[in-house]
């Protein structure tokens, strides 16, 4: 837990399941833990580009989304990153939206 | 035998009168499953089918205050951690598994998600099998009525048709043709033909590191093919728009690209994806890795100890309420092709060059 915002770490999410015999997770060391953490915001930073939105890490704990204005929210994993982006867009994040797949797969986000 | 790490919570589910709790009786009479935790749950004022239970110990609990999938958060939850604290105290035998009898009514998911969400349960306690009944007598019209039905059926890990012995044969084979297109790669056993193996029943599950391999290759043992002619008919059914596909990819692919793309998916269409269940191959990693989700519960993932067959590409089994196949496999496409800067994210390696 961070002792200065109180927010708690370990969210149990499945892309970041902790380390147990037999289980496949990419959260088995800090190193391990920090290059997992960068390669996903680049890639969601691809996803996230279709729809104007930055993501940053913050305390290699949660991530910080935020609009074009500058709206700004804090996220625990990749659950939460999808249901804070369609709220501070104020429609869905679909990747099943053709023009999202289009853009994706011409331009590689 | 040595004491599983995490106890497997199994669910016996189905809907209103499909026996349910006739194979709970018959389960719990075999010696294999004698250090089995029992919770029966029963809709309404009064518990009664813990009556047709003869075996009322003290590592049985009845719920009793309504539909499990409504009061999840508390009494289910409660009841297994209660049950968890006797048992280590040695009030209770130490129990290896715990079965959850739903009611007919409920919707599996939250029962589900109780189990792998609570941050106690989650740390002594998995998923194990969701074992469905339905009544071959009145099961095309429950699944063709009830969208609790449907669900049930296309949730379940093992499927047990009852009542056979009172329907028509040919009935009961229509009965499983629409069972296969919900759910193509559950298990079907014949309650009323022979005797149930309450092993297979309530083990072999992908988490079970001995069955993880044989419940993986069953996944995509079965022919996951459209059945178009199927579909043709009784388009106001309500199953009508279920249907199940496998999807396979070449090459290793990015298991981050991966967990981005399902994680955005669920988001948005966790409802309609009843199911999904896949063997990947992850690029960085020799094992094959075993992911499974319903609805917007995913499981942990697990690695498996070896590729159930030759095939080495990353395979993908969906069971979707109404959702495009075509879209779900081009988009997955356009994101594994994403290329962060990290050399990696590609299906072809050649389609990037």
């Amino acid at each position: 837990m961070c002792a200065l915002c109180g927010v708690l770490s370990g969210s149990g999410h499945w892309t970041d399941a902790a380390a147990r015999p037999g289980l496949f997770t990419r959260n088995v060391d800090g190193l391990q833990r920090r290059r997992e953490r960068g390669h996903r915001i680049a890639c969601a930073s691809r996803v996230l580009n279709y729809y104007g939105l930055t993501l940053s890490d913050w305390q290699a704990s949660s991530y910080v989304l935020s609009t074009a204005t500058g709206k700004t929210e804090i996220v625990d994993n990749l659950t939460h990153l999808w249901a804070t982006a369609e709220k501070l867009l104020g429609r869905p994040c679909d990747p099943l939206d053709p023009d999202l797949i289009l853009r994706l797969e011409t331009s590689g986000g | 035998m040595a004491e599983p790490i995490f106890i497997p919570v199994n669910l016996i589910t189905g809907f209103l009168g499909s026996g349910k709790t006739t194979l709970l009786q018959r389960l719990l009479s075999d010696p294999a499953l004698a250090d089995t935790a029992v919770l029966i749950n029963e809709f309404g004022e009064v518990g009664l089918d813990h009556h047709l239970l003869e075996r009322i110990d003290d590592t049985m609990v009845l719920l009793q205050s309504g539909c499990l999938c409504c009061t999840i958060r508390g009494e289910l939850s409660a009841a297994i951690k209660d049950l968890h604290s006797k048992r280590e105290r040695g009030q209770v035998p130490r129990f290896r598994r715990v079965v959850v009898e739903s009611t007919g009514l409920a919707d599996p998911f939250p029962i589900l998600s109780t189990v792998q969400a609570d941050p106690v349960l989650r740390h002594h306690f998995r998923l194990g099998n969701v074992i469905t009944t339905v009544d071959a007598v009145n099961g095309t019209a429950q699944l063709a009525r009830q969208p609790e039905c449907t669900k049930q059926v296309a949730v379940a890990d093992r499927l047990v048709l009852t009542k056979t012995d009172l329907a028509q044969a040919a009935a009961t084979d229509a009965l499983i043709s629409r069972l296969r297109r919900l759910n193509p790669s559950a298990p079907l056993s014949h309650a009323a033909e022979a005797p149930l193996d309450a092993e297979a029943l309530l083990s072999h599950d992908l988490f079970a590191t001995a069955g993880r391999s044989e419940a993986a290759r069953r996944w995509f043992a079965a022919e996951v093919t459209p059945r178009d002619d199927e579909a043709r008919h009784d388009r106001n059914r309500h199953d009508e728009t279920i249907h199940a596909f496998a999807l396979s990819f070449d090459g290793p692919l990015d298991w981050t690209l991966f967990g981005l793309w399902l994680t955005m998916l669920l988001n948005r269409h966790g409802e309609k994806l009843l199911r999904v269940k896949g063997i990947l191959n992850v690029a960085g990693s020799s094992a094959p890795v075993a992911v499974h989700g319903v609805q917007h519960l995913v499981h942990p993932p697990v690695h498996m100890t070896a590729w159930p067959d030759a095939d080495r590409r990353s395979r993908l089994v969906f069971i979707v309420d109404g959702l495009d196949r075509g879209l779900i496999e081009r988009s997955l496409q356009a994101f594994l092709r994403l290329d962060a800067g990290n050399g990696v994210g590609v299906l072809d390696q050649q389609a990037l060059a």
